[in-house]
Order: C-alpha cells, then sequence, then structure tokens
C-alpha cells in the first residue's frame, strides 16, 4: 500500500532498545518557558507527546537519533541528549 | 592523561565510519599507517540517511578501480528531472544523457541504499589494514596540554590514544563541538529529511521510467510539494525499490507547526507523483538531519591533533541544482587522511602542521565549490526559491498551455498577472534573478 499512517511507517523500523533513555525532557521548562511546543510537530518519529498540565512526555524507544527537537526546541536545557550506547538505537536496514 | 609507553597508541583514530570515515582510514591504512576506524552503529551505515544518490563515482575509482563491480549499487544515474510544482501541476526540466561518463565507467553518479554501500565501504577499509570497531560511542576528546591526543569511548577503561584524530561523526558531530571547533546550529542552517524506501517490481521500474537495463533516474521537486514548508522532494529509482522523501529546513518546519511526515503523504498523493509510486510496498522509514548552509556552518576545521571531515564539518553542498555530500564526504575524509599522512612522516601532529588539511581540501575541489557557492544556500533554500517561483512557473504554464475560447495572453503580461496573483514584486523578482544569477552564473 502507497499511503501510510505514522504507525505502518514506524513498524518498518528495526529499534534495539538500551535500557536507559539518551534523551531527556526536563518538562519543568516545558510547562514554564515554553509556548511553541514545537517538538510535537517536528519529530520524524512523533516521540513528544503534549501533556494537559503544558508539560511534555518522552518516549525515547524509537528515536532516529536524528537530532530535530535538539535543534527545534527554543528552551535551553530544555531537552538533553546524547547518543544511545554503542549497537543499540535505530538501526537502518535499507534507509 | 598522558599516553604511557605501554599504552596502545594508534596513527590515526578516525570516528564514524560513514563515506568520510572509511575513506579516510582506507587511504591512511594503504600508507602502512595503524588506523582504529571507530562506529557507533551495529553496522557501518545503521545510522546513516540520504537520498541517496552517490556522485562520486569518478573519486572512489582513484581508490579501488571499477568500484562499482563489486560493490552494492543500485542504478547509474543518466538522467535528472526537476520539476516546479503547484498543487495540480508539474513543469519539468528533463535531462538524460547517454553519452560518456554518464552511461559508460566511471559513471556521474549512483543511487545506493546507505546501509548496504556504507558497510562496503568500511569493510575496503578494513581489507586495506584500518581496525574497525562497530557498536562504539565516542564521547569526548582526550586531551594533554590542550592537544587531543585521543578518544574517550563509552566503556571501562575507554581511553583510546592516537597521534591524530579525524572527526567524521557526522551532522551532529558531538566530537567537533566537545573540541571546541564548532558552534550551536542555528534552526534555518539544518533540514530535516524523511524517507520511504518502497519496494516495487524491477520490470515495472523499467517500464514505468523507461529505463533499459542498470539505468537510473533522479527526480527532483520544488514548489508547492512542501506546502508553505521551505524545501523540496526527491524520488530515485533503485534495483528493486524506489527512494522518496521530503526536505523541509527546521526553522520553517517550526514556524508552520507542519509534521514532516505528513508533508511525506501530501507529496505521493501529489497527481505528478502518484502515478510513479502506485503499486510500491513500504519497507522501511527514515529520517535525518542535512547541514545545508555550507560556507556559513564551516567549523574551524583541525586542531592540534585532530581533524573534521564530511557532514561533521558541513560538507554538505545544497545549492538548489546541486544537493551533494557523500561525494564530499569522501573528498574531505581523503584529505584528511593525506594531511594525518604527511604528520606521521614528520612527527608533527600540531595545528600548524595539520593546517595542511586545508590545502588539500582546495586541492581536491572541497573548499572551492563551498566558497564559489557561498552565497547560494542562504538564498536557495528560501521561500522564493523553493516555494513561490516553481509555483509562479507552474501557475503560468497552467494559463499558456489552457485553450477555452478566451483570447490568447502573451508571455509577459501572463507573467505579471501571475506574480501579482503569488504577491511577488517585481522589484523583489528582479533582485532575485540577480541572485540566481550570482549564485550559478559567475
Amino acid at each position: 500500500m502507497v499511503m501510510t499512517t505514522h504507525e505502518e511507517k514506524m513498524r518498518t523500523v528495526r529499534f534495539r532498545v538500551a535500557a536507559t533513555p539518551h534523551i531527556t525532557v526536563n518538562s519543568d521548562i516545558c510547562r514554564s518557558e515554553c509556548s511553541t511546543h514545537a517538538c510535537v510537530y517536528v519529530c520524524p518519529a512523533n516521540l513528544f507527546v503534549p501533556l494537559d498540565d503544558g508539560g511534555i512526555l518522552f518516549n525515547y524507544e524509537s528515536c532516529f537519533e536524528c537530532g530535530t527537537c535538539y535543534i527545534a526546541c527554543n528552551q535551553e536545557g530544555a531537552i538533553r541528549w546524547t547518543y544511545p550506547d554503542g549497537g543499540y538505537g535505530v538501526t537502518f536496514r535499507e534507509a | 592523561m598522558t599516553a604511557s609507553p605501554t599504552q596502545e597508541q594508534f596513527d590515526v583514530i578516525v570516528v564514524g565510519a560513514g563515506p568520510a570515515g572509511s575513506a579516510a582510514a582506507l587511504l591512511a591504512a594503504r600508507a602502512g599507517l595503524k588506523v582504529l576506524l571507530l562506529e557507533r552503529g551495529e553496522y557501518p551505515g545503521a545510522k546513516n540517511v540520504s537520498g541517496a544518490v552517490f556522485y562520486g563515482s569518478a573519486i572512489l575509482n582513484e581508490l579501488i578501480p571499477n568500484w562499482w563491480e563489486q560493490a552494492p549499487v543500485e542504478r547509474y544515474v543518466c538522467r535528472r528531472d526537476i520539476s516546479f510544482m503547484s498543487p495540480t501541476t508539474a513543469v519539468a526540466l528533463d535531462f538524460r544523457c547517454a553519452g560518456a561518463g554518464y552511461a559508460t565507467a566511471p559513471y556521474n553518479g549512483f543511487t545506493v541504499l546507505r546501509p548496504k554501500f556504507d558497510r562496503w565501504l568500511a569493510a575496503q577499509a578494513e581489507a586495506a589494514g584500518a581496525f574497525l570497531l562497530t557498536s562504539v560511542v565516542v564521547d569526548d576528546v582526550l586531551r594533554d596540554n590542550g592537544r587531543v591526543v585521543g578518544v574517550r569511548v563509552r566503556r571501562e577503561q575507554g581511553e583510546i590514544y592516537g597521534k591524530v584524530v579525524i572527526a567524521c561523526d557526522g551532522v551532529n558531530s558531538f566530537l567537533a563541538k566537545k573540541a571546541g571547533l564548532q558552534r550551536e546550529f542555528h534552526q534555518h542552517e539544518l533540514s530535516l529529511g524523511v524517507k520511504e524506501v518502497v519496494g516495487l517490481d524491477p520490470a515495472i521500474i523499467q517500464d514505468r521510467f523507461h529505463l533499459t537495463g542498470n539505468d537510473g533516474i533522479a527526480f527532483e521537486y520544488l514548489g508547492a510539494i512542501t506546502e508553505d514548508v521551505h524545501g523540496g522532494a526527491f524520488l530515485y529509482t533503485n534495483q528493486d525499490s524506489l527512494s522518496l522523501g521530503v526536505i523541509g529546513q527546521i526553522s520553517s518546519l517550526v514556524e508552520r507547526r507542519k509534521r514532516p511526515y505528513e508533508l511525506l503523504e501530501g507529496f505521493k498523493a501529489h497527481p505528478a507523483v502518484a502515478p510513479l509510486v502506485r503499486g510500491s510496498k513500504l519497507r522501511e522509514y527514515s529520517a535525518h538531519l542535512i547541514p545545508e548552509s555550507g560556507w556559513a556552518m564551516k567549523p574551524k576545521l583541525y586542531t592540534d591533533g585532530m581533524m573534521v571531515a564530511g557532514d561533521a564539518a558541513g560538507f554538505c553542498l545544497a545549492a538548489g541544482l546541486y544537493l551533494e555530500g557523500m561525494n564530499y564526504a569522501m573528498q574531505s575524509g581523503l584529505a584528511a587522511a593525506e594531511t594525518a599522512i604527511q604528520a606521521c612522516q614528520r612527527g608533527d601532529f600540531s595545528a600548524r602542521a595539520l593546517a595542511v588539511y586545508e590545502k588539500q581540501l582546495k586541492q581536491r575541489n572541497v573548499l572551492t565549490d563551498f566558497r564559489a557557492y557561498r552565497h547560494a544556500p542562504a538564498f536557495v533554500n528560501g521561500a522564493r526559491l523553493q516555494n513561490l517561483y516553481p509555483e509562479l512557473i507552474a501557475r503560468s504554464m497552467e494559463n499558456l498551455f489552457r485553450v477555452n475560447g478566451a483570447p490568447k495572453q502573451k508571455i509577459l503580461p501572463l507573467a505579471y498577472r501571475m506574480t501579482r496573483q503569488l504577491e511577488i514584486k517585481p522589484g523583489q523578482l528582479l533582485r532575485d534573478a540577480y541572485q540566481v544569477a550570482r549564485s550559478y552564473l559567475w
């Protein structure tokens, strides 16, 4: 099928999930200082979930490690990221 | 943190086994140096995404003659097609060449699948004598009196010493930042590419795209295809699949609050694109950042004991007509390796000795190309060139070809009316025409 939902897209990608997150979000900053919540829109894996209280919930498990959220975030220190441990994270086969 | 005499020391530590890193490791190993090539993925290419057309065939051919006979390539690109889009229309510039160098060795470009191609290239570096270590993350550089003397990897006793470090760790290069060579980026300097590889029967690909054997086509699209986000789209033919994707500048994705994968669906649904992808089946979805600002985001390229190459150095030429990264990655990796070889011969790894790297980059036409096109990215990757003018062209052609009993209009008054409709000021149009000329003509 040609047209696919985001869930269908993500099911085609292989992730080896590390025990600890390589990206952490400081939801206090999202709540108090950010009105745009750009991460919610731009993340190609749709990993940032806005909460009712203005905070952001982040799932690191199916992250492309692209860095878009970090670049798009306009609040210093809200998103901290590094790479997952060696061999973990996204593993493209065709890309 | 000085290396004790008993500790193993490499001549060259290359961080990242993409095209820059593997090319660097291959050349340095061939020169007899002791080379360590580090890769954080499970295998080289596991983290790497691009279109991907590799336009560096001639470069690689000098290292590995007739490399395409043994490498996992998809199709050689001898046809390129650039389309200007409105929501309903496409106006295309169609280039096809069966001539020497395009349809014959060493070929102008090949479509590749990065996890396969990058893995093969790293294996060539290994075969040349480089020591490849995968599943290893490099977190920092090691310093001694301010000089870079190695890298710290994320594991017990993770200190690895080398005479010179070549950072080829990609667009987000943590290493270039840790070494103080690169600043933080601005949102307008980077674009996000989202991509799908979709499976399609090779016989259908041949028929649908008018291909005869292993030849292939690269389509690129500008205009309404990305709605009001600055960017473009692409579709490339592989052996039994298509690679297609949408590229959007981060700042404008943020500003317009657009979800990149929704733009991708819109692209596939466009009336000019839908028939090309009909019947295909999604195999893999992917995403990656692209350093699009070239000259403006170039880091300091070397310091005592370290050089930066490939995407980590921003060596991706995104200048409208050109969207090339792997070739410049490879050239910069080779330039760094040549510099490292010289430094080893002289036993001098100071910044002053490594300054030769810049000269090598000029000789290999990397810095010269990026300097020549230094005005292009900021201008070409903007709204008018990527969105408005393509739509102006498409809409003008709609009117030019329309036959409905109304009197025929000549091109100038028609174009004038279109510019009014799209709220383009004639003065701005002239200034942009001059900018296009300055970017590409001289």
